[in-house]
């Protein structure tokens, strides 16, 4: 390899890439592990040989590795998709199915989306609420605490970078099974139960710490996360609208704010988009940062008061790919480039200048300030104990110069760093062989009823939750746990403006079991289980995010199940009409033991005109009738009971979006006109579940008669009480209003069944389609099943 | 003329903007000024009528909850807060700043500043406990309780991993004599929790949740009052009509009325 060293000090390398032969641009590459391919290092060498005309420093070489990196510029999302025979399928899925989707809705209160560090919506006449919600699967795999409070830190920052105030958490996760055998982890891998108790504890650390509540979420266990355990870190933040403008210039100066740069978090950006293996630990460790959430909260001061007084004309935080990525974005944004000064860095330790210029060191923000306003915001800083460099500034020359010691390191144009060469994949899916087993009806419906209850995707998540501090900032209405028994709420809502009694409405869906079967279907439930739990307390004018998590895409069955999934994504967004403000993919979570389980999380934010008027899922009086909306379908595939059972089966739950639609605006109209006491939705263990949460969640029993269950297909028993077919709400209706509430069912054209009441005994008596008793319990014995089935 | 109280923080308080929005409900004129402040003395703490130090988690409560800020404060301002208790002005502390309080000696207040007497330990479940608790408070103090009756018992959250009220038994005593313990831990019917969880969310000695000092205007607390200050801020409010509501304002509020109108009638 043909290469020279200068010694200014330290010793930095300069490459003859011209020079370079394929195989050498592929050594250079492991060497010096930029995780770039044949392709992209060939167009860098073209453009060396060409443009340049000179050797390539170390430094620009690592830019290349970070700004190219799958984790910055979503090269698959963005990338042309052919199948085997080398037809295109689909050319950029992220303009092409997840923008255009958001067009088509083309919706006003759309204040920015899939361009900032966060989707912004309005939330009234005067602010806007900011969402973001990224992956940190990869880091969490090495150290799952460290892994998880880091990415909730960083996800905190996407929503500082939009100038917002962050007012709350969600996190979802995914993890093996606590009691997974020990001696069935791969080498070099860790258990599920050591993960879970550190991402958990990550999680609560930089949320509490910070004073940001953390509301909602959700947790899975499946064999398909053993080796790829998932972490989803979503933030939430307020701003006034006025506050959000971008007005940098040539000449604003770059000001770093927060955290000392220390060689943590290097190389991230690429670890992030390589599968994990045996010795990713040991190679992989330094990509893993450190998270200090008090350090984040005087930032969060500092920003929001800088926003206050104006005194900054653009802001972003240093994510993957530390200042490189932030500042060539920037430069970027004004069409021009930037000069920096890396000897300016504030430092935590001695670093080489390329190990400044990509560490991905926590709890800094880059502000573009300028030169007028520099002290004031310096003073600032200093009052919150924070430290600041001013270490460069935008230039309108559109080139990104890099100086180190007075030599100039970096000097490429900024274009041609945030265009690597379009990416060309094969994607092929495979429908899975699954067969609907045949089983006889069971006889003990009330031991069944007891062990979903208890079983890991259904328990309750107490345990985990109250180590979350889901109340500080004093503004969570509707919190995940219910009353004093801790009911599972459908979502949370928010009072963000202490003069306004409007709210913000947050739910998920995640139904990745789905995926075996069929991931357009997995999708479309997703999104639609999203929109069902926000409607279910009241949220309408709902905007959604959407986080892949997948295995490798450069073999074509992950890729063609993901090219599925977002085009039930494009499909069922535009059906309901509701866009697509933000996502992230995470790609390459392969582990010996396969792919991860294909996950998409859809996060819905709803708005609730009112907060007095949510409604929640809890039984509120005895004698009420009781409502289900919907029709039950024989779709047991993929459903919890199958997974009891020990099948997978082929029935997977489809969605009919006109008349899940009409259903949801039914509900909402009824809830305006204060017909609902209580709504919950039917999912994870269907009918059976969903009545036994909203027993347990109350004081009160239910009365339940199966044959008055609104169907098709279905004569059995365990069907109804256990099929998982989307579009489904469970009601407490107000005996008072019950004419009322069934004139507006007929005018919508909904499916109804009066399924039975509210009982003031505290018992759970379901009877059968021949008008047997199934199930009669207490409503304590379920509330124990259901409360003891998961211990951190 | 309003009371006019002070909200100190340092990096890390995190509870700063709702206590504030509680004080002002309750008719107070809030500022909330970092504590550099105080000690570069560019602000003069006897200008204010009250002084609350609210929760969070001051300097990420290393070494102890609390142990940090107490030291800056007992190094560079002790004389000015111990001469501001002396005065009969209430002092507030919430969760951190409770630890706080218990840190710099302010709290009992019955030995040496500065040398701790009692603490607030880690949970007894190991876990910071994130819950909504039954309250019983003591009435005879008129300074933060005086809105509370006998009988009443109220609700509020708790949200901390060093929590557990630990003391000696001499100590104890002295409480109980002088009736310094102004909130207990209870069952929802009432009766003591005696240490039983989650209803005792942290195992504290005697279920206590809340104290004061001997003079009654030094006040530390556990629980979260500024999250009980509005109705709709309660775990359960969609279950009841406001009709069947006896106060308008959460149980949390009464303790931010009582010291304004303590301040008001006292003070000013």
């Amino acid at each position: 390899m043909r290469y020279e060293v200068i010694n200014i000090p330290p010793e930095v390398y300069i490459f003859h890439i011209s020079e370079f032969s394929d195989e050498e641009l592929i050594d250079l590459s492991r060497s010096l592990r930029l995780n770039l391919n044949l392709v992209e290092l060939r167009s860098i060498r073209e453009y060396f040989r060409t443009k340049l005309n000179r050797g390539i420093f170390d430094l620009e070489l690592h830019s290349f590795s970070q700004l190219w990196s799958e984790h910055c510029r979503h090269k698959v999302f963005r990338g042309l998709i052919v199948d085997e025979n080398g037809e295109p399928i689909i050319d950029d899925m992220l303009k092409n199915y997840i923008a255009k989707a958001t067009e088509k809705c083309n919706k006003p209160w759309i204040v920015s989306f899939l361009k900032d560090n966060a989707g912004i919506i309005e939330f009234d006449d005067t602010y806007s609420i900011a969402v973001k919600v990224e992956t940190h699967n990869h880091p969490s795999a090495i150290d799952p605490f460290g892994g998880a409070a880091t990415g909730v830190g960083g996800v905190i920052r996407d929503i500082l970078g939009v100038w917002a105030s962050p007012i709350a958490c969600i996190d979802v996760l995914c993890f093996g099974p606590l009691d997974y055998p020990m001696d069935a982890i791969p080498r070099g891998f860790k258990h599920p139960k050591y993960l879970f108790r550190g991402v958990v504890k990550g999680i609560g650390f930089y949320g509490n710490n910070m004073g940001i509540p953390t509301v909602a979420g959700a947790i899975c266990f499946d064999e398909g996360y053993v080796g790829n355990v998932v972490v989803y870190a979503g933030c939430i933040g307020i701003l006034p609208t006025s506050s959000y403008k971008f007005s940098s210039k040539p000449g604003d100066k770059l000001i770093l704010m927060g955290n000392s740069t220390g060689r943590d978090g290097i190389h991230g950006a690429s670890f992030a988009s390589s599968d994990l293996k045996e010795d990713s630990e040991r190679i992989s460790r330094s990509a893993v940062q450190i998270p200090d959430p008090v350090e984040e909260e005087k930032l969060r001061r500092a920003i929001i008061r800088i926003r206050d007084e104006g005194l900054a004309s653009g802001i972003t935080d240093l994510g993957g790919g530390g200042l490189a990525v932030a500042v060539v974005e920037m430069a970027d944004r004004i069409g021009g480039g930037a000069r920096v000064f890396l000897d300016e860095v504030h430092l935590r330790e001695s670093m080489l200048p390329w190990e400044i210029w990509i560490s991905e060191s926590q709890e800094r923000m880059l502000l573009m300030v300028p030169s007028e306003n520099v002290d004031r915001v310096l003073e600032i800083a200093e009052e919150e104990d924070l430290k600041t460099s001013v270490i460069g500034e935008l230039t309108e020359n559109p080139f990104i110069d890099v100086y180190y010691h007075g030599t100039l390191l970096c000097h490429i144009e900024t274009s041609f760093l945030l265009r690597p060469p379009k990416a060309r994949y094969v994607a092929k899916w495979y429908a899975p062989k699954l067969h609907e087993p045949f089983f006889d009806e069971p006889m003990d419906y009330g031991d069944l009823l007891c062990k979903l209850l208890s079983s890991p995707n259904i328990c309750s998540r107490e345990e985990v939750i109250r180590t979350y501090d889901h109340e500080v900032q004093g503004n969570t209405v509707i919190k995940p746990l219910h009353g004093d028994y801790g009911g599972p709420s459908d979502a949370v809502v928010l009072k963000p403006v202490s003069n306004s009694w409007r709210g913000v409405v947050i739910s998920v869906g995640v139904k990745p079991w789905y995926s075996r079967i069929d991931p357009y279907w997995m999708a479309a439930s997703s999104i639609e289980e999203a929109l069902r739990n926000n409607v279910c307390v009241g949220g309408r004018r709902i905007a959604i995010l959407d986080n892949f998590t997948w295995g490798n895409p450069e073999k074509p069955d992950r890729l063609g199940s993901l090219v599925r999934a977002v085009k039930a994504c494009y499909d069922f967004a535009v059906g309901f009409d509701v866009p697509f403000i933000s996502g992230k993919d995470s790609l390459y979570n392969e582990s010996p033991l396969g792919p991860v389980l294909e996950t998409l999380l859809i996060t819905a934010v709803g708005i609730l005109p009112d907060i007095r008027r949510a409604v929640t899922l809890d039984f509120k009086y005895a004698g009420n009738p009781i409502y289900l909306i919907g029709l039950t379908l024989p779709e047991l595939g993929g459903s919890q009971y199958y997974r009891l059972m020990g099948y997978i089966g082929s029935s997977v739950p489809k969605v009919d979006v006109k008349s899940s639609k009409r259903i949801m605006e039914l509900i909402i109209e009824a809830m305006d006109r204060g017909y609902i006491k209580a709504c919950h939705d039917i999912s994870d263990g269907g009918l059976g579940v969903a009545i036994s949460e909203m027993a347990i969640s109350s004081n009160f029993g239910a009365e339940i008669y199966l044959d008055r269950v609104p169907r098709v297909d279905v004569n059995r028993n365990d069907v109804i009480l256990f099929s998982e077919s989307n579009g489904r709400f469970l009601l407490e209706i107000d005996k008072k209003f019950e004419d009322e509430f069934c004139e507006l069912v007929n005018s919508y054209g909904c499916n109804a069944g009066r399924i039975g009441f509210v009982s003031k005994n505290s018992r759970m008596v379901i009877h059968g389609l021949n008008g047997n008793v199934l199930i009669d319990l207490e409503v304590e014995l379920l509330r124990k099943c259901w409360k003891g089935g998961l211990k951190l | 003329m309003k009371p006019k109280i002070l909200i100190i923080r340092v990096a890390g308080t995190n509870c700063d903007s709702e206590t504030a929005r509680a004080l002002e409900e309750a008719g107070a004129s809030v500022q909330i000024v970092h504590t550099k402040r105080l000690i570069d003395r560019l602000l003069d703490l006897s200008s204010f009528h009250g002084l609350v130090i609210p929760g969070g988690f001051s300097y990420g409560d290393y070494v102890r909850a609390g142990a940090i800020w107490a030291s800056k404060l007992y190094s560079k301002l002790m004389d000015e807060i111990v001469s501001f208790a002396d005065s009969g002005k209430p002092i507030l502390g919430i969760c951190n700043g409770f630890q706080v309080l218990v840190e710099i000696g302010l709290l009992p207040g019955l030995g040496e500043f500065g040398l701790r007497s009692i603490s607030l330990a880690p949970n007894d479940s190991g876990k910071f406990e994130c819950r909504w608790v039954y309250l019983k408070p003591n009435g005879s103090n008129r300074v933060f309780m005086k809105y509370y009756t006998p009988d009443r018992i109220i609700r509020m959250p708790v949200a901390h991993s060093e929590g557990k009220f630990i003391a000696s038994n001499y100590i104890l005593k002295v409480f109980e004599e002088r009736k310094l313990i102004l909130l207990r831990y209870v069952m929802p019917n009432g009766s003591p929790a005696g240490g039983v969880y989650p209803f005792n969310p942290n195992g504290s000695y005697m279920d206590i949740a809340g104290i004061c000092n001997v003079d009654g205007n030094v006040m530390g607390l556990m629980p979260h009052p500024e999250r009980a200050t509005y109705l709709w801020q309660y775990p359960d409010f969609t279950s009841k009509i406001y009709g069947e509501l006896e106060y308008a304002y959460g149980d949390g509020y009464w303790i931010f009325k009582s010291m304004c109108d303590y301040i008001i009638e006292e003070i000013i």
